[in-house]
């Protein structure tokens, strides 16, 4: 029963972090679609150093574990350099990045499983080959990416427990705040997990919403068969 | 006085969902004879034959195999059943993760208990048998259907099988690639093997079958030679039927 | 600023972070080993088990995977506790790692035992194959090719997420970085070593997976592109 009280005293707290969360996966994703696109070209339309490069960093940023990046660009770059940037920020950068290269790969999956005829027939039409990209190869690709940017959202969530390291006053954060005064861990724990269990179900259909509404007859994700 | 049938079915019977696929059927194959089975999709060929190994376990019906009773429930005698009753499928369900000689070879090994040296020599010989000793090393996906399907047939043959059951072999073939099939076929018909075969090829069934059975609805409703049943002059079902497969 | 100054790397950082590794991989080896086994066993009764099983085995893979893990090892390490069970921080973290990773393993087991044509059991029993012959000489050889990549791949992800048993204070490499960072107050040149060594260990660990994929592929067999 005195279970039940704490969990019911803090809940509106806890519930209070999942705009942090939802607020730090929503710009990490965003962050890894800008940066995630244009890796994903420079991967697959790029020159040898351009391919490189993004080799290189879709390499680092898959490699190198979500904890160790929040401290290294939070307590060591990011503070030697002087940059006047928060815990929330910082890990909206750091899960950016990371998802950019995760993202990149979706991307490029996308785009190779696209027929080639699709860019053959643009420059057929007098496209330019930039043209080519962005009207007929990217809206296509994109579409097919959708699954597999659903599966990036939920990770991302997930991941996103993790930036309590940093004190960003999250759902991870304020569980753990709670808990170490009460010592309920136990049931405020499993109330965090139901949350994110909650956050993922809501995302995922609005995802698969939108994925609904973007979808054209005849066009299924055949080419990532994520479905 | 007749010899012992080498198959002997009777009262095949089983139900599935509430529908009954095979109803009473009975038939008995003589050593060396080729039996085949015909009838529009759906009369429940397919059942028959995955019934008599007990791939599909019948409701009803007793099988007898040289005279002995298969008694289904005892594993041991099942599995030994099924090895001396060849069968080949439709899409020919080679084993996608071995070579074609590994796909003769591991029965061989691993149900008779030959020696792998033993069994890949088997194997080769079998697969000469049905003209692949050169293809012995590829894996099905580099085969086509054809030589699938004979790969299958040499599968089946290296177990030494007194009957070998047959579905629609040639039926997910391309047109081009039906001709080696048969051919085998006719072969292994003519050498004496004991055969029931599932078929759409008509030519085939009139050229060699000694017997033709028409199944329809679970049952088999015609059974007679080929002159008997396709005669010009026949009034049969069989005759009614072949004429729609060949418009 | 002096990155990575000689004295401090050499004296320091290299022998802090390889006791770290040290308790790393003692953290993910048998994580990895019973996750996958029991991974397995997980993808069986969910794809062959009664509708009771099945439906427990789907239920625990959608909770372990619902969750973040960060959440799981918090539940086992400061809330079995209030249910008497306390565990010392290494084996929380290991039964941590290990019931969330046979939650993803048998993911890419059902999918693989999914994958495999029914046709295959069928010829394989007509051959005179008994069940369990044939599912140890034709449905695992075929299921453990099509689970290589995605299994394979948790691994890897399993190397990466073993930084969250700092959470729990187990000292492994990334505890040890914290520490020494802390000290020093180097972050930026310690965590580019500790990541260092997680891109190796990860590198290292794909390089070898790719080559097993290599040494059992089969010619038009699987998943290829």
């Amino acid at each position: 029963m005195q279970h039940l009280i704490v969990v019911w005293n803090a809940s509106p707290y806890i519930f209070g972090g999942s705009c942090v969360t939802v607020g730090i996966v929503v710009l990490a994703l965003a962050l890894g679609l800008m940066l995630g696109v244009p890796l994903a070209l420079a991967q697959v339309y790029g020159g040898v150093l351009a391919r490189r490069c993004a080799g290189l960093y879709v390499w680092f940023f898959r490699g190198v574990p979500i904890l160790v990046q929040l401290f290294l660009f939070y307590f060591g770059l990011f503070s030697s350099l002087d940059l006047p940037i928060n815990a929330f920020f910082s890990s909206c950068i750091v899960l950016g990045l990371t998802s950019a290269a995760y993202q990149s790969q979706i991307f490029r999956g996308a785009i190779l499983s696209l027929p080639s005829g699709q860019f053959k027939a643009g420059r057929a039409l007098g496209m330019s080959d930039a043209c080519s990209v962005r009207c007929i190869i990217l809206p296509q690709a994109l579409r097919l990416s959708l699954p597999g940017w659903a599966n990036e959202f939920s990770i991302l969530l997930k991941d996103s427990a993790i930036c309590f390291v940093l004190g960003t006053q999250e759902i991870m954060a304020r569980t753990h705040f709670v808990a170490s005064r009460t010592h309920e861990h136990l049931a405020l724990f499993m109330l965090a997990g139901l949350l994110y269990f909650l956050i993922t179900l809501a995302g995922l259909t609005l995802l698969r919403r939108l994925e609904n509404a973007l979808s054209t007859p005849g066009y299924a994700a055949g080419g990532t068969g994520a479905q | 006085m007749m010899e012992t049938p080498v198959l002997c079915i009777e009262n095949i019977t089983l139900t599935l969902g509430g529908r009954k696929i095979l109803d009473q059927v009975c038939l008995d194959i003589q050593r060396g004879e080729l039996k085949v089975l015909i009838g529009p999709s759906g009369a429940g060929k397919s059942s028959l034959l995955q019934c008599i190994n007990h791939l599909v376990r019948p409701d009803s019906g007793i099988i007898r195999l040289e005279g002995e009773k298969l008694d289904a429930a005892n594993t041991r005698a099942l599995c030994s059943f099924r090895t001396h009753v060849g069968m080949i499928f439709q899409d020919f369900n080679l084993f996608d993760h071995l070579s074609a000689e590994e796909n003769v070879a591991i029965a061989l090994r691993k149900v008779r208990g030959f020696p792998r040296r033993a069994a890949l020599d088997r194997a080769l010989e079998e697969l000469g048998r049905v003209g692949l000793a050169r293809y012995a090393a590829l894996y099905p996906a580099q085969l086509s259907g054809g030589q699938k399907q004979r790969v299958a047939i040499a599968r089946a043959l290296a177990m030494d099988p007194k009957v070998i059951l047959l579905d629609e072999p040639t039926s997910a073939l391309d047109p081009e690639l039906v001709g080696e099939v048969l051919a085998v076929i006719r072969e292994l018909a003519k050498a004496g093997m004991t055969m029931l075969m599932a078929t759409h090829q008509m030519d085939f069934a009139r050229a060699l079958a000694n017997e033709i059975l028409f199944m329809e609805h679970g049952v088999i409703v015609e059974r007679g030679t080929p002159e008997e049943l396709l005669r010009p002059d026949a009034v049969t079902r069989t005759r009614d039927f072949c004429a729609k497969l060949v418009v | 600023m002096t990155l990575f100054g000689n004295e401090f790397l050499l004296n320091e950082l290299l022998p802090t972070l390889n006791k770290g590794l040290w308790i790393s991989l003692m953290l993910i080896v048998p994580s990895a080993v019973l996750g996958f086994l029991a991974g397995v066993f997980l993808g069986v009764i969910r794809v062959f088990g009664t509708r009771r099983t099945r439906w427990a085995g789907d239920a625990y893979t959608a909770i372990f995977r619902g969750v973040p893990l960060a959440i799981q090892l918090m539940l086992i390490y400061f809330g079995l506790p209030n249910l008497g069970i306390s565990l010392d921080p290494y084996p929380a973290a290991v039964c941590s790692f290990t019931l969330c990773s046979a939650a993803y393993h048998s993911e890419y087991i059902r999918g693989s035992l999914l994958a495999i044509r029914q046709g295959q059991m069928k010829a394989a029993l007509a051959l005179g194959f008994n069940t369990p012959q044939a599912a140890l000489w034709i449905i695992v050889p075929q299921a453990a090719r099509l689970a290589l990549p995605g299994c394979g791949n948790e691994i890897i992800y399993l190397i990466k997420y073993s930084s969250l048993a700092y959470l729990v204070t187990c000292m492994e490499l990334t505890g040890q970085g914290k520490l020494l960072a802390a000290l020093y107050f180097r972050f930026t040149e310690v965590f580019l070593g500790v990541g260092l060594y997680y891109l190796t260990l990860v590198t290292l660990t794909g390089w070898l997976l790719r080559r097993l994929e290599q040494k059992l592929r089969i010619p038009g067999f699987g998943l290829e592109v």
